[in-house]
């Protein structure tokens, strides 16, 4: 018996390959548009290779940050119970749902002279604007809140009665933290600085306004469009594309859950 | 031995209050309640896991009321045994050696007497998604006595084991426990397993201890309605008393004892009551004339209601009772009990 055609859910299909082309129609006609010449005369600039690396090193910093001073937070945010905490779990989403130009603009007013953490960061001779500490300040207020919800959300999956077995057995919150939580989470950990660090990578609007200059690999794509083009500017961008995406692909295969301990 | 002291826990929705028991070396003690009772709470404020608000919990003569889980030396075993998913059996058991620093030649003897009265040699090697609940329950226990608590809280040990592994594990928690003379304290909401493994039993209700003593005396003189009803006496009446009698809804019943009090309860374990057909001729029975109500099967036993002008009384009956006596709803019966087998409270 043949049943009726059910439009709502060949509705729901068409809308899926809408979103899947609508993603990678521009990605796919970016990438095959670029010819290997001038993808390989690009690399071999070194002004691209310079703010590629630089993209690549101060996103990283921007996830070693966030998951040292991140995972203790998302810890406490994932076990205690606190008036307020929807409070601050909003002011931890803020940097998601700020402009990022005015992310800039306000980190802006912060490091600057005329503000005593701009006084002091004078002082101790670190420079924010126009540098790479600068850089990475920014890439990290902007991918911060990805990894630290990835984790937290780990953190809760995880039962306190393993951590309650675990005092009892004589380890102090720390040990019980580094021997258990941890270990069980740590896949979770290395997604959260992947979230991080895509985050970080791909960000201009703050970047731009903290420092033009050193060149992230963002602001180099913009500065070659504006100045020469699209065809100067595509295959900086579809080399910051492959190397993103190689990375990320490598450290998923590195968190595939290989059964055990999961 | 573990004394606790008049201690009360202040959460946000729930407290204990003026809990007070002792275990003494070897103790197999039991705390009985219904769910929500606070039993699991109680657990974990002994272990130093919730904060207590008020009381004394002292091991031996060293008070601990004040010092952190790690430092009080008391094992706990949870229902769902809390296994750590990501080391072997091996590495589970031997999780808590790291904080205890002892001799490695007396640490392997009992390690290896561990796993071989647990029967857990040939799992070491396992991860314990891949076993079954009642080998998780012995990892455990395992784990848990590893580093020779003072004390061993178990959190409703049995029941969510199959029928097959309870008796298993029952036996082996009452033998491990005689041959250690660490005291256990075990918490369910399990009549059955009182019995099984407990020698002394307290009953708690929304975060009181209503009665402590041992399983025998609990069950021949609850002290409150609840702990009554809570053991399984289904005849529970309020009644007001008249010197060697009491009155429910005009009838009258007589009394093992004169009763100062002018009103109270009365209780009547339903397999103390004694159905016939035709009236038993004997002046020390309470004898009453009534009509049965409703049949309701309970497996091996049959449950009686049997109305007694307005007052209903519940009967236990075999089965083959239950064909001799030709007994439907509606059946005119008497029904017997002695005034030795009247509980007042």
């Amino acid at each position: 018996m043949r049943q009726k055609k059910d439009w709502f859910m060949l509705f729901t299909l068409i809308c899926g390959f809408l979103i899947l082309g609508f993603i990678l129609l521009p990605l796919i006609e970016m990438v095959f548009s670029t010819n290997i010449t001038s993808l390989k005369d690009t690399i071999s600039e070194k002004d691209v290779r310079a703010s590629i690396w630089l993209s690549i090193y101060a996103s990283t910093w921007a996830s070693i940050i966030s998951f040292l001073i991140g995972t203790p937070f998302a810890y406490f945010m994932a076990r205690k119970q606190f008036a307020g905490k929807r409070l601050v779990e909003s002011i931890i989403d803020l940097p998601i749902v700020i402009p990022h130009t005015v992310v800039g603009i306000a980190l802006l007013s912060v490091v600057g002279k005329n503000f005593w953490v701009g006084k002091i960061l004078y002082q101790l001779g670190i420079r924010m604007i126009g540098s790479v500490p600068g850089i990475i300040t920014v890439l990290t207020f902007v991918g911060m809140p990805f990894y630290i919800n990835t984790v937290k959300d780990r953190f809760e999956g995880i039962p306190p009665r393993l951590e309650k077995v675990s005092r009892s057995l004589g380890a102090s919150s720390l040990a019980t933290f580094l021997r258990i939580t941890f270990p069980l989470a740590w896949r979770s950990v290395i997604a959260g600085m992947i979230m991080c660090w895509a985050r970080a990578i791909s960000e201009f609007g703050a970047v731009v306004i903290i420092a033009y200059h050193p060149m992230i690999a963002p602001v180099l794509i913009y500065e070659r469009f504006e100045s020469f083009g699209l065809n100067y500017s595509r295959p900086v961008a579809v080399w910051l594309i492959i190397i993103s995406l190689s990375m990320f692909i490598l450290l998923r295969l590195v968190t595939i859950p290989r059964g055990k301990g999961k | 031995m573990i004394t606790i002291k008049d201690l009360y826990v202040q959460l946000p929705d729930f407290s204990l209050e003026g809990i007070t028991l002792s275990l003494n070396k070897g103790d197999f003690f039991a705390l009985i309640g219904p769910t929500g009772a606070g039993k699991t709470i109680l657990l974990e404020t002994i272990a130093g896991l919730l904060p207590a608000g008020k009381g004394q919990i002292w091991i031996n003569r060293n008070e601990i009321t004040c010092l952190p889980p790690e430092k009080r030396e008391i094992g706990i075993v949870y229902q769902d045994y809390a296994l750590f998913p990501h080391l072997t059996v091996k590495r589970n058991i031997e999780y808590g050696l790291h904080f205890h620093k002892k001799r490695r030649k007396d640490v392997e003897k009992y390690f290896n007497w561990l796993i071989e009265r647990l029967n857990l040699v040939h799992l070491l090697n396992r991860y314990p998604d891949t076993l079954s609940g009642g080998e998780k329950q012995r990892v455990a226990l395992a784990r848990a006595m590893i580093i020779e608590p003072s004390l061993l809280l178990l959190d409703e040990p049995l029941s969510a084991l199959d029928q097959n592994f309870r008796e298993e594990i029952q036996e082996m928690l009452k033998s491990i426990n005689k041959e250690t003379k660490i005291p256990f304290l075990m918490v369910t909401h399990n009549m059955a397993e009182v019995l099984s493994l407990a020698k002394r039993v307290g009953v708690i209700n929304k975060g009181r201890l209503e009665q402590i003593g041992e399983i025998k005396e609990i069950f021949h003189t609850p002290k409150t309605p609840f702990v009554a009803k809570f053991i399984g006496m289904k005849n529970i009446f309020f009644v007001s008393f008249k010197k060697n009698k009491a009155l429910i809804n005009g009838l009258s019943i007589q009394l093992p004892r004169e009763v100062q009090e002018l009103e109270g309860f009365l209780a009547i374990r339903p397999e103390d009551i004694i159905i016939s057909r035709r009236m038993i001729k004997s002046s020390a029975r309470n004898n009453f004339q009534g009509f049965v109500k409703e049949i309701i099967n309970q497996g091996f036993l049959f449950e009686i209601n049997i109305k007694v002008g307005k007052t209903e009384f519940k009967a236990l009956i075999t089965p083959t009772s239950l064909v001799e006596l030709e007994l439907k709803r509606g059946t005119s019966v008497f029904i017997a009990f002695k005034s030795t087998a009247i509980h007042i409270f």
